[in-house]
């Protein structure tokens, strides 16, 4: 067995709880978007997947991800129920962690990435209904897209690069926030009524943690503590910079005032963005990366009027256009001299090949994650229905749905 | 009697409520309000959506005084609540046909 190594585990310890505590992070960031009466059924589709994606991660989601690979699709069952995995150790030489931190931190990236679809499914959908598809969602979408990328699976062999979860967690949440829209339909008044956001402030808290958080998301995908984690912080720290500075630019470019929400969203952006790139890039294509994504959601953004979905938190418009873009960018930007275990894109003398294999990532994340997503809710419609009804919308899901208000005026 | 009724900009309520107090104004209730006049909205802008907001924060007051006062404090109301820019808001007076202080039982003016 490779010897631990205890000041990676330290740091993997450490990165696990940041990547958990991104999901109250995002909780604040989402509900400061919906109306006050609906500020609780926002907080609890984030907050109840802590608890329930943690446990599906445990009996099946690890194993399915993680297990012996079976025809690069799946994972087989030998860690069901996470048997077998104290006393293992992930890693090669002399950097490796153990198994248990290796897998509690791969488990916060699925409750996130659940978590991070119901911007979309926001103010209308029925809670027993989310709670049913997210745990059929983190089995049946997430753990074979981590196998696919992660866990030697054909992503992985093919040689598309994904650092950190741009494809299996921004993309794959953002096809499943499509599927979830279209499937929901839009909100009562979507277009006619008034839908600001409630709590701004909220929202930059929520914004400001996850880019805390996102530090264990990224430099704690090297796996280690060492170089490539410090590469990978330094890029996201960037990227992130740079996207909040690009957001706030465009707006100011287009005849707007710069917004607190945008420059907030900017920043996300620019995370999101840097993603699957975080440990290939050195520091300047990271600023590049934050600003072009920062650029290309902040126009994303309008896909769903153009196309006339009710994505409600702009999870498509942020994570789908932010992810999408990230990872064609991984492909122009990677480079072998910051990771001699990524690829040369283009920029660095790797030709197109990488940016086609990013490509392929890409299209097979949205086409897998959103058809199977688009199947669930449909069935799910069908059996118990997906939706609140009309009168449950209008006098806010917080009240019908958890017998609570957020606020007492 | 008369009731005044006055829609002010929500910044002025103190300055009101002082020029009142001054003219022996010993009582009234203000309460937050939304409504629009000429002023109309202001558009608000949440990740490039556009809200037209037609509906403006504003503070209401309302007092009832005796008919002897009640040209003074309209025109106190005006003074005060006047900034010379659009929205500033309006007073308005109705005839008051009862009053009574419920501790007591005074009626009519003596209520006030």
């Amino acid at each position: 067995m490779p010897a631990i190594d205890t000041g990676s585990t330290a740091w993997m310890l450490v990165c696990a709880a940041m990547v958990l505590f991104m999901t109250p992070g995002l909780a604040l960031f989402y509900a400061g978007m919906v109306r006050s009466k609906n500020v609780l059924s926002s907080t609890m589709h984030s907050l109840f997947a802590m608890g329930l994606v943690s446990v599906i991660w445990a009996v099946i989601g690890y194993t399915l991800a993680f297990g012996k690979d079976v025809g690069g699709l799946i994972g087989g069952l030998q860690f069901l129920g996470l048997g077998g995995v104290l006393g293992s150790a992930t890693g090669t030489g002399t950097s490796a962690i153990p198994t248990s931190v290796f897998a509690m931190y791969q488990g916060m990236f699925a409750v996130i990435t659940v978590a991070l679809i119901t911007g979309a499914v926001a103010e209308r959908m029925k809670f027993k209904a989310y709670v049913i598809f997210a745990t059929l969602w983190a089995v049946l979408v997430y753990s074979p897209l981590a196998h696919w990328v992660w866990g030697g699976g054909w992503l992985m062999k093919f040689g598309a690069l994904d650092f950190a979860g741009g494809t299996v967690v921004h993309i794959a949440s953002a096809a499943a926030a499509l599927a979830a829209a279209l499937a929901l339909g839009k909100r009562t008044g979507y277009g006619t009524e008034e839908m600001r956001p409630h709590n701004i402030p909220m929202s930059v808290l929520g914004a400001g943690i996850l880019w805390f958080g996102w530090f264990g998301f990224n430099a704690g995908s090297a796996l280690g503590s060492g170089h490539l984690a410090g590469s990978a912080f330094m890029a996201t720290n960037l990227s992130a910079a740079a996207g909040m500075l690009a957001w706030t630019l465009a707006e100011v470019f287009t005849g707007h005032k710069p917004t607190v929400l945008g420059a907030a969203s900017g920043a996300v952006a620019g995370l999101v963005g840097i993603t699957p790139a975080a440990g290939f890039v050195g520091p300047m294509p990271a600023l590049a990366i934050g600003a072009i994504v920062g650029i290309a959601c902040y126009f994303g953004l309008r896909l769903k009027s153009r196309f006339g979905f009710d994505d409600a938190l702009d999870v498509v418009g942020v994570h789908g256009v932010g992810g999408t873009t990230g990872a064609i960018l991984t492909g122009v930007f990677a480079s072998l001299a910051v990771n001699s275990a990524g690829a040369d894109g283009l920029l660095s003398g790797g030709g197109l090949a990488l940016i086609g294999k990013q490509f392929v990532g890409v299209g097979a994340t949205i086409a897998f994650s959103f058809t199977v997503s688009f199947i669930i809710l449909k069935l799910l419609d069908i059996t118990m229905g997906i939706r609140v009804d009309v009168d449950t919308e209008a006098g806010g899901l917080d009240l019908a749905e958890h017998a609570e208000t957020g606020y007492e005026f | 009697m008369k009731k005044i009724e006055a829609v002010i900009k929500p910044h002025k309520l103190d300055e009101v409520k002082e020029a009142l107090h001054a003219l022996g104004v010993t009582g009234m209730t203000a309460y937050e309000v939304k409504g629009f006049g000429r002023q109309k909205g202001h558009t608000e802008v949440y990740r490039g959506n556009e809200y037209t907001i037609d509906f403006v924060p504003k503070t209401k007051i309302e007092l009832v005084v005796d008919d002897e006062l009640a040209p003074k404090v309209e025109q106190a109301i005006v003074d005060a609540a006047r900034t010379d820019k659009i929205g500033d808001g309006k007073v308005f007076t109705f005839d008051c046909i009862g009053a009574v202080r419920i501790r007591t039982g005074e009626r009519g003016t003596d209520a006030l």
